[in-house]
């Protein structure tokens, strides 16, 4: 895929709800973003990360704030601009390249909207190689690339830019600014050169996404069993299947945290399985027993479609299959699991790797 | 007594109730009128157990007219859909996602005004009523007959989309209006795209609401008319000329409803097997499993209230191959011309019914010559293709019995693989006239709350109570109302605990002496 045309958003929007993790959003608001934003200004070309001269200008972009705002309050590709040319203005640099913060959900489909409106090509690449739900966890920040100065807009033409003092303070600035602006903002960070975006972006995401989604449509229509091509794809597991038969959610500090607990079906029979997740799947437990854990990545799909189920979307009664996949090896340095590792979130414990 | 009617695309079943008690029972075919269909109905219960009218003291009608008119895309208003959202949502104009089609059989035009709410209450911008005006002389020019308004967080506050109908029906008296809160929820393009069917099909609701009314009245019937809603709950006459959407998946709520009632089970799995589908819905408590997920009707995403229905392409009219498939094809109406035991060409789901000796329909000497290995391998294939429906259907381990229902569950085997014994109750092939009969009345209330601490429990009894008040404003006698659905769902990154609840009431219509 050299470039991405309206034919290719519903396999991109499919494919990043699985790596998504459960977060990220519905895909659909950014999908019939992207597919008006395309028909209006063109296809969008997509450069591999190898390809990405030294001095380029890369900007990732990025929804932040409530995925129930966003489907009430819908942005529009003018938004989605905004937060870039106002970074770029503020660095006073000419963009030219857009880049993805996060595979997942809306925030995979954002960047086409950037990249169509501003007429720029967008890099096959991203920060995290899966989503999380601070905007400091990425892989930069690994690299010491600052996520400031930042650049936050809303609708209404409001914008400002940030500049703090690490990439934690970003996230908290930001989060309380998203808050006035109604709880959905367009925002642009990470601001960074060719070379930087080659040392610590994670390669071929859109692509992959794309791939995803596609083997997910195949394997529908030739009835084949799509949760194991995805698997197979990602080099991951299949950790379990079952049924959801109990959601508990609370809000802790503006984020959904909560737990699903699955009954055990399909061979899983008797077992119970827990998902603890905030906005994301965090850690996977059977029968008391930690499965897999952040920083690997933890997707729940449907059972027979494949198709990802958001952790907002997990309902009682919902038949699913709990699939794991190793997260980018950066991800299980140290410094990675400082930063996005089971202790960050709360829980005592060491991060479990993936067996593929 | 009370008269349920249910209307369906290829019979119209009635039936006459004291009480829980079924005096007659009919089915008639639907006609394309659907009142002489009606007529012809009430008729036949007069015929199979004389009647004085004056003693009905209800009539409850299903019908899946304004689905249908939706995917026939036919008789529908010119819309105008008018959204207050402005400097929010221009990338995604009303109408962004339907099929091309169904714009254009509404005639769709669409309205972008400056106005809508912040999650908190606040305005994204003021109601700019001077656009409003423009926007509605351009559609007084344009023809327009039929508005929806849809505000942005209007479940929340609904003080724009109010004041939006009062500009535009002041500047054109004619037209319906229809508003989004009323009709959807959290979830602007779902909700949007619902309140625009709902008022394409607004001058139709009024036709065959008249439609049915004179055909009941004709019969002498003084007592006032029902329509049943989505949920299984009952709305007057004047509801259903405004919110005809509502009664979009009545059809299966009604089997599921008086699947229950027959069988005495309000917590069950039923199969409603029709002529061309088997539908499969669960009951908890009486009522429909909701969908969870958006629904498409036609092809539009809708966030509307309906019952969570899988279903498959198996019936009686299901053509039946050697090899051995039965459906998803059907010969559908024509079942009386095509099926072998009424002397056509075609082997369907009925003659395999017949021939096992289920059913005594048509002629069975017709198929005597059946090759018996070819009639039990297509009853096993109904029999595993309705158990694997009703098995995705399931919530928990627990085993959850079967009820089946429906002219053509005479397919289905006394026990399914995995699933127990099948319940058949007596008259199970008007199940759906029957859930129409016994719908009950309901109140609902879905809204967000900023829960300051300590006050959790009041303001869930504060919503509760206001369900209960809404049921009893419908028309549900007072004692017997109770709450029979309640959740509540705090929403993530909203500040101030905002939590969103939903209570729902039901109870039983209170009947005029």
């Amino acid at each position: 895929m050299r470039e991405i045309t309206q034919d290719d958003l519903d396999d991109i929007a499919r494919g990043a709800a699985i790596l998504g993790t459960g977060g990220g959003g519905d895909p659909y608001i950014g999908r019939l973003l992207a597919r008006s934003a395309v028909r209006t200004h063109g296809s969008v070309p997509l450069v591999p990360l190898a390809e990405v001269p030294d001095d380029a200008v890369v900007l990732p972009v990025a929804m932040m704030g409530a995925p129930t705002v966003m489907v009430e309050k819908l942005p529009s590709a003018e938004q989605v601009g905004l937060a870039a040319r106002t970074l770029a203005g503020y660095l006073g640099k000419e963009l030219t390249h857009i880049a993805c913060a996060e595979a997942g959900g809306v925030n995979s489909l954002i960047p086409v909207v950037a990249a169509a409106q501003l007429g720029l090509p967008l890099v096959d690449a991203d920060g995290m190689g899966r989503a999380f739900p601070e905007l400091q966890m990425v892989l930069p920040t690994l690299y010491g690339i600052r996520a400031t100065p930042m650049s936050i807009a809303d609708e209404k033409g409001n914008r400002g830019v940030l500049d703090t003092v690490d990439n934690r303070w970003a996230e908290r600035l930001a989060r309380s600014a998203t808050i006035d602006m109604g709880c959905s903002a367009m925002i642009s960070n990470y601001a960074m050169s060719g070379d930087q975006a080659r040392e610590s972006l994670v390669p071929g995401t859109l692509s992959l996404c794309a791939e995803l989604g596609a083997l997910v449509r195949a394997a529908r229509e030739a009835h084949g069993d799509p949760v194991s091509r995805v698997v197979e794809r990602l080099g991951g597991q299949r950790l379990f299947s079952g049924k959801v038969v109990d959601v508990a959610r609370r809000t802790v500090t503006g984020f959904a945290r909560g737990e699903a607990r699955l009954s055990g079906m399909d061979g899983d029979e008797g077992a119970e399985l827990v998902l603890r997740f905030q906005n994301e799947h965090l850690v996977a437990e059977r029968d008391g027993v930690v499965q897999a854990s952040v920083p690997d990545l933890i997707c729940t799909l449907e059972r027979e479609t494949g198709e990802a189920v958001t952790t907002e979307g997990l309902r009682f009664g919902q038949r699913v299959t709990v699939i794991a996949a190793p997260a980018d090896p950066r991800w299980h340095t140290p410094e990675g699991i400082a930063l996005a590792g089971p202790r960050y979130f709360g829980y005592d414990i060491d991060p479990i790797g993936v067996a593929g | 007594m009370r008269i349920g009617i249910d209307v369906g695309g290829t019979n119209t079943d009635a039936v006459l109730l004291d009480g829980r008690q079924v005096l007659a029972s009919v089915k008639t075919s639907t006609t394309a009128d659907v009142t002489s269909g009606i007529v012809a109905a009430i008729d036949g219960l007069q015929r199979q157990r004389a009647f004085d009218p004056a003693a009905v003291r209800a009539v409850m009608i299903g019908t899946t007219h304004f689905i249908n008119a939706l995917v026939e895309a036919h008789r529908l208003a010119p819309t105008a859909a008018v959204r207050l959202s402005l400097p929010a949502g221009a990338s995604l104009p009303p109408m962004v996602d339907w099929p091309q089609r169904l714009v254009d059989a509404v005639s769709g035009r669409s309205y972008l005004v400056h106005g809508g709410h912040e999650f908190d209450g606040r305005h994204i911008a003021e109601l700019d009523e001077s656009e409003l005006r423009k926007a509605a002389d351009d559609m007084g020019a344009a023809g327009v007959r039929s508005v929806a308004i849809t505000s942005v967080f209007s479940p929340v506050n609904a003080e724009f989309e109010a004041r939006a109908a009062e500009i535009i029906g002041a500047q054109l008296p004619d037209v319906a209006i229809s508003l989004s809160h009323e009709i959807g929820r959290i979830g602007l393009l779902e909700r949007e795209n619902a309140t625009v069917i709902n008022a394409a099909l607004r001058e139709l609701a009024a036709h065959i609401v008249d439609g049915l009314a004179a055909s009941v009245t004709g019969a002498g019937i003084t007592a006032p008319l029902y329509l049943s809603q989505n949920d299984g709950t009952l709305m007057d006459v004047d509801f259903a000329r405004r919110y005809p959407v509502a009664t979009f998946a009545s059809g299966p709520t009604n089997s599921m409803r008086g699947a229950a009632v027959l069988s005495g089970l309000d917590t069950c799995a039923v199969v409603d097997v029709g002529g061309t589908t088997s539908d499969v819905g669960v009951l908890r408590q009486g009522f429909p499993r909701e969908a969870t997920t958006d629904v498409s009707v036609a092809g539009i995403r809708t966030n509307f209230r309906m019952p969570d229905v899988l279903s498959i392409g198996i019936g009686g009219g299901s053509r039946v191959r050697g090899n051995v498939t039965v459906g998803p094809d059907s010969v559908g109406y024509e079942l009386t011309s095509k099926a072998l035991v009424f002397g056509g060409d075609t082997l369907t789901a009925t003659d395999i019914a017949v021939a096992a000796g289920r059913a005594d329909i048509g002629d069975a000497s017709l198929v005597a010559h059946l090759d018996k290995g070819l009639v039990r391998a297509a009853l096993d294939r109904i029999a595993a293709d309705v158990s694997d429906v009703v098995e995705r259907m399931r919530t928990s381990a627990e085993p959850l019995p079967v009820v089946a229902v429906g002219g053509g569950s005479v397919l289905l085997p006394d026990e399914l693989a995995g699933c127990g014994a099948v319940h058949r109750p007596e008259n199970y092939a008007v199940a759906n006239a029957i859930g129409a009969a016994i719908a009950q009345i309901g109140g609902e209330v879905d809204r967000v709350y900023v829960i300051e601490p300590g006050r959790r429990d009041a303001v869930v009894e504060e919503a509760k109570q206001e369900a209960v008040d809404r049921a009893v404003a419908a028309g549900a006698s007072p004692a017997s109302v109770g709450i029979v659905d309640f959740d509540e769902v705090p929403i993530p990154y909203l500040p101030g605990n905002a939590t969103r609840i939903r209570a729902k009431a039901v109870g039983d219509l209170q009947l005029g002496a």
